[in-house]
């Protein structure tokens, strides 16, 4: 057998597989950088997007679970996004709204804050006047 | 894991010399705080830049090693 013959297929194989490799790394990194994108949409397309641990239904988190019954008590309409659901998003909506802490609220694009803000505005009747201003649906008694 | 409520004053107190700090034990574990932090600094700045500032001065441990800090900020006169 001559050394070249055997030498060229094998070669061949690891520049294959790296080939391959990367291809498959940069799959995954597309979602990756991607992640900044999908919250913005998200932020755009809701008129009130509240991002929490847990849902509206079972929150995991006593701040979370406050937020959302602020929301509820001003009987606002809101979508929720369980960011548990998804590390990417969790991790993604820290740096999105420069914030180190879930939930986080958001209004017509607008970051509000997070439970404490919530919680000071609902407390002293702002938070009501400030959904009202944006054009917000309010169905409280 | 917990931090010590004289730890979170010297780091907010580095950040805003001038501040009234007030930090409450919520639950006497070290680890549910309250604080309220009224400074100069704050004036003219929105609630959610004022909670920002707060945050940036806790260097990262807001969200980590500090999970519950129910922060609330005032702009002094």
């Amino acid at each position: 057998m001559e050394f070249g013959a055997t030498l060229k297929p094998r070669a061949g194989v690891p520049i294959f597989v790296d080939r391959a490799n990367i291809v498959a790394a940069l799959k995954d990194r597309v979602p990756m950088s991607n992640i900044q994108d999908r919250i913005a949409k998200d932020v755009a397309e809701n008129d009130v997007l509240l991002f929490m641990k847990g849902t509206p239904v079972f929150p995991q988190c006593g701040f979370s679970a406050a937020a959302v019954g602020i929301l509820s008590h001003l009987g606002v309409k809101f979508k929720a996004v369980d960011v548990l659901k998804d590390p990417e998003v969790r991790q993604g909506i820290k740096e999105f709204s420069n914030w180190p802490t879930i939930p986080q609220l958001y209004v017509k694009g607008e970051f509000v804050g997070g439970s404490d803000i919530m919680k000071e505005m609902f407390e002293a009747g702002e938070l009501g006047s400030f959904l009202s201003e944006k054009g917000i649906a309010l169905e409280s008694a | 894991m917990p931090m010590q409520a004289t730890e979170i004053e010297k780091l907010i107190r580095s950040a805003f010399p001038d501040a009234d700090i007030t930090i409450t034990d919520l639950a006497g574990d070290n680890d549910h705080y309250a604080a309220m932090v009224t400074s100069a600094a704050f004036k003219g700045k929105s609630r959610v830049q004022q909670h920002q500032m707060v945050y940036e001065a806790l260097k990262g441990r807001m969200g980590g090693v500090l999970h519950a800090l129910s922060l609330q900020t005032a702009a002094k006169d």
